[in-house]
């Protein structure tokens, strides 16, 4: 008898904390997904069976698990948010959330996270959300593996894929994004890291992020975008084996560095940018190990940068190798390998025995006389920079690569 | 005047020169071709080699043709037949059959590429047209040249020098310019020197139609966006055409006063 009532005391307590399983389907008692929410306790699971639910302003204020079978679509109607997650440990995975609707007055999302810790977002497929998924003021949540698929219109009423603001310790790890406004945009995040994304065909930036200090970003792919890759005003940043590729416009750039410091780029290619690499007001940056491939410029620096290496670059085809708007160069190049080099190594140690001047005598002028760029392939402008090539007059004397490498760096 | 014509198209078509001036282009196409494997890349670079060699060969091409056919000229002139019509005549048969040449040299190579199923068909057309429209205008600029100077070697000169401001030290004088009024908005400036410089505006027309025109920019923008409307385009047809008005009115005119 004691221990029947110690049994029934535990399993009266378990009971309190075991999950119970709530299913939601057309023809079940329980037919909407909201209704779902408000009849479960902290821990239930919610299972949603195939179908469309119009619904929207979807309150998961509980720490439940929303799971969808074989893909269940929530339809906005294009009349306001879908879901809004503001408790704990929320997990929703498997679901397609469609039509939210655009706004100019509220940035309405497919999901959005608000002040909540440890909430993943797993195989979700977001269709023609105005944005996608929503963080705010939120820490150590996961999105992986989502799909978000924008229509894009103007830039003015397009949402973000993914927007983070004011969050830590969140891993974004391979999403799909397409047809937004920017791919992934982060602003006041924290330690973060952004791993495996596939970002094409936004209309502004792939990846945009502001004032996110200690993020890390790696193996993401960045190709198509209106404006390519931005990131600003953040110190520890690290950037390594991504593809930054076919940002090819008038105001594209492969990736756009302002006010960034202390911070590692290694391991990416630049392939088909109109400008692959592009810094203001950087310092102390490791460039290292990266391939500039058939840019139009494969790095723009300009002269507000300092204390940056460029080291063991491969730069291999483009148009302008390195363009600066300074005389005087506060930045190192050391160890690149150059398509463009035309010296030799005598002594045969795989270093060019003849300094590497990147910056042709033509891309400072552009710099300085932008309409100047009309003469762009004309004669005498070969003639001009080849008599800058043999005594340099004009070019940064300091912006000089003094041990060129012969041959490619591996990587 | 037909006559003519046909009789200096086959004299000049008959000429080693024509053949070497076909090949020179079939060759360098093809190995272009066949070095990038990219027709859009291979435009690029072919650009450059047309803009360069095609005024300078015309205008040499030009100056030679007078001189040696100045016998024949005379004795054309002693028939009864009008002055316009043996200058136009013997112009005309010299720069078709240059531009045939040229033509024919672009155009196997690219065939054989596969120029038919590319998109970059129009890129080409560009550049075609930019190569013939410079044929018949330096070939002009050198009867005129001929025309006003009876002495071999200062004809010779002029030609050069006047090839060489066209396509070189005009441009240094636009950065001259450039350089010198940098503070002021220099884009409608840039527009009109463009217009106005035939290599410098089939340059132009052929790099915007390439993917490198996203390089130009602001620049870049303004000017597509000149080239891109009717207007623009009218325009710089309308600015090779009258190159090559003007020069026929002057041999004319020369011509007609000249005593030979």
């Amino acid at each position: 008898m004691k221990y029947y009532l110690i049994f029934l005391f535990i399993a009266l307590q378990q009971g309190l904390n075991l999950a119970a399983t709530i299913v939601v389907c057309k023809t079940c008692p329980v037919s909407a997904i909201a209704h779902a929410v408000q009849l479960a306790k902290n821990g239930d699971e919610i299972i949603i069976k195939p179908g469309t639910y119009k619904e929207r302003g979807i309150l998961i204020d509980k720490s439940v698990r929303v799971t969808g079978e074989n893909y269940p679509v929530i339809d906005g109607e294009n009349l306001g948010e879908v879901i809004n997650i503001i408790a704990d440990s929320v997990l929703v995975q498997n679901i397609v959330i469609q039509n939210v609707g655009s706004s100019y007055l509220q940035d309405r999302a497919g999901i959005r996270i608000t002040r909540s810790k440890h909430c993943i977002l797993n195989g979700n497929k977001l269709k023609n959300t105005f944005f996608g998924i929503y963080l705010a003021h939120s820490d150590s949540c996961v999105i992986r593996n989502n799909e978000v698929q924008g229509i894009p219109d103007k830039e003015s009423n397009t949402g973000n894929a993914i927007h983070l603001w004011y969050c830590r310790n969140n891993l974004i790890e391979g999403n799909r994004l397409s047809g937004h406004r920017d791919g992934i945009y982060f602003e006041f995040v924290e330690h973060s890291k952004i791993y495996g994304n596939t970002s094409s065909d936004q209309i502004r930036y792939g990846l945009h992020f502001m004032f996110s200090h200690h993020c890390d970003y790696f193996r993401n792919k960045f190709s198509g975008n209106g404006a390519g890759v931005a990131v600003m005003y953040s110190h520890d940043i690290s950037m390594h084996e991504n593809l930054f590729s076919d940002n090819w416009s008038p105001v594209s750039n492969g990736a756009l560095l302002k006010d960034i410091s202390d911070s590692r780029i290694y391991k990416n290619v630049f392939e088909q940018n109109t400008i692959g690499l592009y810094a203001e007001g950087c310092h102390r940056i490791e460039i290292a190990n990266n391939d500039f491939i058939k840019n139009g410029w494969a790095v723009k620096i300009l002269g507000t940068s300092e204390n940056n290496k460029f080291i063991e670059n491969n730069f291999i085809a483009n148009t302008f190798e390195v363009v600066t708007n300074e005389s005087r160069s506060h930045n190192l190049f050391e160890k690149n390998f150059w398509s463009d080099y035309s010296g030799y190594d005598l002594d045969k140690d795989g270093i060019g025995d003849v300094p590497h001047r990147p910056v042709k005598l033509f891309t400072y002028i552009v710099e300085n006389i932008p309409p100047a760029i009309i003469l762009l392939k004309s004669l005498f402008i070969d003639l001009l920079n080849l008599a800058e090539k043999v005594a340099p007059v004009i070019t940064p004397e300091t912006l000089t690569d003094t041990k060129p490498l012969m041959k490619q760096v591996q990587w | 005047m037909l006559k003519i014509f046909k009789y200096s198209f086959y004299d000049v078509l008959r000429s080693r020169w024509t053949i070497i001036y076909f090949l020179f282009f079939f060759i360098s196409t093809l190995s272009l071709l066949y070095l990038s494997n990219n027709l859009s890349k291979a435009i690029t670079s072919l650009m450059n080699i047309i803009l360069t060699i095609i005024p300078l060969i015309s205008m040499i091409f030009g100056v030679m043709h007078y001189y040696n056919s100045r016998d024949f000229i005379d004795l054309l002139l002693s028939q009864p037949v009008k002055r316009k019509e043996v200058f136009i005549g013997q112009y005309l048969g010299l720069s078709i059959s240059l531009a045939a040449g040229f033509l024919l040299g672009i155009l196997i190579p690219f065939l054989f590429y596969g120029l038919s199923v590319s998109v970059d068909v129009w890129n080409f057309a560009v550049l075609a047209a930019a190569g013939v429209f410079l044929t018949f205008i330096f070939v002009a600029l050198s009867f005129f040249i001929s025309l006003l100077n009876d002495d071999k070697i200062k004809g010779f000169g002029i030609a050069i020098l006047t090839w060489l401001y066209l396509a070189v030290l005009y441009d240094g004088m636009i950065l001259l310019v450039f350089v010198s009024f940098n503070e002021y908005p220099l884009e409608t400036p840039a527009l009109i020197f463009t217009l106005l410089n035939p290599i410098d505006l089939s340059r132009v027309m052929v790099l915007l139609q390439l993917d490198i025109s996203a390089l130009m920019g602001y620049t870049g923008a303004v000017f597509n966006k000149f080239f891109g409307t009717t207007g623009g385009m009218v325009l710089s047809m309308a600015s090779m055409l009258i190159w090559i008005i003007l020069l026929l009115i002057g041999i004319n005119k020369v011509s007609s006063k000249k005593d030979f």
